[in-house]
């Protein structure tokens, strides 16, 4: 029974692709790729990864379908036409599908109990982390105990990726800071005319003493 | 948009439940699915469907920009200060046993700090990042 279910969700999976691939129309483009997202977290819940799933669906079908609508409405709904001919990126792309599939042809087969993987340190989690950690889901419990501190990195690295995206997107609603009357103030980036010096209405002014020539132009 | 009632007032009534919904995902993840990262997401999606029905002016009144920034960076620093709680009370970098006097009581509450961080960050992020795409112009062609 549930061979059927993987091989059904495996052909829309393909089919979907197919279809991604053929659309000139990014939005529609788009949409195939959430539908791609979800059709994968379906996967990762019969191969009972609940956890990824549900990440999978929140943000490959969620989130990141709106940021790409977001993009989509600053540059156009219609891809160009390719210039160049298809054959050498469809010569670069089957080797490297093809080096790929070999390369599975070395993996431990799917599954499989005795797999190296399951004897390094998850039988270790999965028999202490009920003395140990105490909490049921024991994804949980690597997660954020056992290998906290390679989420901690991961929430770091979340953190930079925003503010990289921050430098370079979000140029125009950076607040300035102006010199009026011998002071540093911070003003809206909308805001044509710094405030009157002695103006408290702005809310947002900052006494501190900035280093010279420090306006930062947002 | 003033047209549009159905969105409106069907986005109004999901919104909170999509709200609560994140804090369950985040509080349930010792029990079930979930956790801090896609409560964070479910978080942030609540604020942006609020930004697609009724525009970004409005959802950066409730949530203005600055204060989506400075959750990006307070999750972190909130992880990380974990860490450094553990290793003064003389632990290990994160290994939350040692909060409290039973180790077991000490990483729930180790885990429940450390999920909090990354729900935080993940938020700000998500709702700073689609902030940047949405508070864009159109590119003149």
């Amino acid at each position: 029974m549930i061979e059927v279910v993987d091989v059904t969700l495996l052909i829309l999976l393909s089919v979907t692709a197919l279809a991604i691939i053929r659309q000139r129309n990014l939005f529609a483009a788009i949409m195939l790729a959430g539908i791609y997202s979800l059709l994968s977290a379906g996967l990762f819940v019969v191969m009972d990864a609940v956890d990824v799933a549900f990440t999978e669906a929140a943000v490959g079908a969620g989130i990141s379908t709106i940021l790409v609508l977001g993009t989509l409405a600053l540059v156009g709904h219609e891809e160009h036409k390719p210039k160049h001919r298809p054959i050498l990126p469809l010569f670069v792309v089957t080797v490297t599908g093809a080096i790929l599939v070999y390369g599975t042809v070395d993996l431990p087969p799917f599954g499989d109990p005795a797999n190296p993987i399951h004897h390094h340190v998850a039988p270790h989690y999965l028999e202490e982390s009920e003395h140990e950690i105490g909490v049921p889901n024991v994804v949980t419990s690597v997660l954020a105990s056992y290998r906290g501190y390679d989420t901690m990195g991961e929430t770091t690295v979340i953190f930079a990726a925003a503010v990289g995206v921050l430098l370079l997107l979000a140029r125009g609603p950076m607040p300035r800071r102006v010199l009026v009357g011998g002071r540093w103030v911070t003003v809206a980036a909308d805001a044509d005319e710094p405030p009157e010096e002695g103006d408290k209405g702005g809310g947002d002014e900052t006494a501190e003493e900035a280093e010279p020539g420090g306006v930062a132009d947002g | 948009m003033d047209d549009r009632v159905i969105l409106r007032v069907g986005a109004k009534m999901l919104i909170p439940f999509i709200l609560l919904f994140a804090l369950y995902v985040q509080f349930h993840g010792d029990y079930g699915p979930g956790g801090g990262f896609q409560a964070g997401v479910i978080f942030a999606a609540g604020f942006i469907l609020y930004a697609l029905v009724f525009g970004l002016p409005n959802v950066q009144k409730a949530l203005p920009p600055k204060a989506v920034y400075v959750c990006s960076a307070v999750g972190v620093l909130l992880y990380a200060g974990v860490g450094y709680v553990t290793l003064a009370l003389g632990g290990n970098f994160l290994d939350y046993g040692v909060l409290r006097h039973d180790p077991e009581h000490g990483q729930h509450l180790g885990i429940l700090l450390v999920e909090l961080g990354v729900l935080i960050t993940v938020f700000g992020v998500m709702v700073a990042v689609f902030y940047a795409f949405a508070g864009r112009r159109r590119l003149e062609a």
